[in-house]
């Protein structure tokens, strides 16, 4: 089903019917059933020549990493990453909110490629709402005797770098929810030691679908380069902020636009936060895909598209998001322990115009000291953001540092970016 | 194939001890924590190997890499 450019519906198949979770029962009149594994072709050969990449934010191919992990010895363990730690994207609640049994089934589904005994979902403590729902799907399965993998339910801390793979075994094993130094990698020795298939919930939606119609009805959706379907979620400046199933390959603008953007947005933070600014003009024609972004030096992320409302401050938000990525630091690595606070407080110094030294000069010597020194890509996410922001935003950089700072950065309780309101008890809460 | 410094961020808590006895190799940022470079010449080996063995955390390592694997930390 198309709608307006580039809308799709195949994940979001009735999510207007009921604005409620779709039961087993309609899940199963929406798609039919979940074809068994022994009775299908090769589930890994299908979901490769789907194309499919992961949609929790790295893009990596699916199919090699099911692969991967099938090749390794032993019982593999599956583990499905809802998370979503990123405060600007709201898709993955929203998907297991209103179609739980879709990423249920993919958990199946892939679990039975790859020679996994048991499957972990991993969600946020702070969504119960959300554990619940999935909680009585899960029942729901169980009293059909619908599923051969068991299904644990699992809820860690929320906390930004908790969806990190690495901080999902670790936590998984009996730690705390923070990354781990690789190699090795989870596909090597995850869960408990065993070779462990990590992969975001609308991955395994996706999966659960292609195991049913087939990698070419996948890609009769998309691009050559980037097939099927994908949900963004988009916020800001547009009159309809939520989450959009597009065909992977929309153009930035047509996304915008079926969110009903404000015609007079001039800026864009594409991937989340760790994602980049972009000028509108350079980017509304590109699709909003991994290789279509690429020469304008960014990514997709998690699908997060943020409009900067007209006559708000860039660099008010930026200091503003890179303060939170500094506090949601795992406080394990010292150049992103101290130097993500220090880089946050020029920014914070800049957008302000507060005096005390040259901030912009401290920024581009402090950067290039954080970027790639981390056991984890945090440092570097936080830092590509700010240097975007710089960037784009050079003429108020520049203003900003002459004393000359715009009106909006004072407006400190008007800012657009959404963030999580801070959580006092979570201070700390790692396990 | 040559020598590498290498560095578990994790565990290194920024003594500084390597800075002290490898200057030529190793540098720290201005939170204390140390930057590398390499490859390791041959005639710091030596002392490489007493960077290594002085760290209290055991945070310094020394990687024996081929010429095409460009390690991400070694910057």
């Amino acid at each position: 089903m198309t709608g307006a450019t580039g809308l799709i519906s195949r994940l979001t198949v009735g999510w207007q019917e009921s604005g409620r979770p779709a039961t087993l029962r309609e899940h199963v009149r929406r798609f039919g059933e979940l074809p068994h594994h022994r009775s299908r072709p090769d589930l890994t050969e299908q979901v490769t020549a789907a194309g499919l990449t992961g949609r929790g934010g790295a893009g990596f191919p699916t199919g090699a990493k099911m692969r991967a992990v099938a090749e390794r010895r032993g019982p593999a363990v599956l583990v499905a990453n809802g998370m979503e730690s990123e405060p600007a994207s709201e898709k993955d609640q929203a998907l297991l909110a209103r179609a739980p049994h879709l990423v249920l089934d993919g958990i199946q589904a892939a679990a039975g490629a790859v020679g996994a005994t048991e499957a972990c979902l991993c969600l946020p403590r702070s969504r119960d709402w959300l554990i619940d729902i999935v909680m009585a799907a899960v029942r729901e399965r169980q009293q059909a005797g619908l599923d051969t993998v068991p299904v644990e339910v699992h809820d860690l801390p929320h906390r930004y770098v908790s969806s990190e793979e690495t901080s999902l075994v670790h936590w998984l094993n009996g730690g705390e929810a923070r990354p781990t130094l690789t190699p090795p990698r989870p596909y090597e020795r995850g869960v408990r030691k065993r070779p462990t298939l990590i992969d975001n919930v609308e991955t395994l939606a996706h999966v659960a679908l292609i195991a049913r119609y087939g990698p070419a009805w996948f890609r009769q959706a998309g691009l050559a380069d980037a097939p099927g379907t994908m949900l963004a979620t988009v916020s800001g400046a547009v009159a309809e902020p939520g989450v959009y199933e597009i065909a992977a390959g929309t153009r930035i603008g047509d996304v915008l636009m079926a969110a009903g953007a404000d015609a007079e947005i001039e800026a864009v933070l594409i991937g989340g936060y760790f994602g980049s600014w972009q000028p509108i003009g350079d980017v509304a024609r590109l699709p909003f895909t991994a290789a279509g972004l690429r020469p304008a030096g960014a990514a997709p992320g998690a699908g997060v598209l943020f409009a900067l409302p007209p006559g708000a401050c860039g660099l008010a938000e930026s200091a503003r998001i890179l303060a939170f990525l500094a506090d949601e630091s795992a406080q394990q690595c010292g150049p992103c322990m101290f130097g993500l606070p220090a880089i946050a407080g020029d920014l914070a110094q800049l957008a302000a115009s507060r005096p005390g030294g040259d901030p912009l000069e401290r920024l581009g010597r402090r950067f290039s000291q954080i970027s790639g020194r981390g056991a984890c890509r945090h440092p570097d996410g936080a830092v590509a953001m700010a240097a975007s922001a710089l960037s784009v935003f050079a003429a108020d950089a520049h203003a900003h540092s002459r004393r000359r700072p715009c009106t909006a950065a004072y407006r400190g309780d008007q800012h657009a970016a959404p963030l999580p309101v801070p959580r006092p008890d979570a201070d700390g809460e790692w396990r | 194939m040559s020598l590498r410094l290498e560095i578990n961020p994790i565990a290194c808590t920024g003594h500084g001890l390597c800075a002290d006895l490898l200057p030529e190799l190793i540098e720290l940022d201005e939170w204390g924590y140390p930057m590398l470079s390499g490859p390791i010449p041959k005639d710091l080996e030596a002392h490489a190997r007493r960077a290594v063995s002085a760290c209290p955390t055991l945070a310094l390592r020394i990687a024996r890499v081929r010429a095409h694997q460009e390690t991400r930390r070694a910057s």
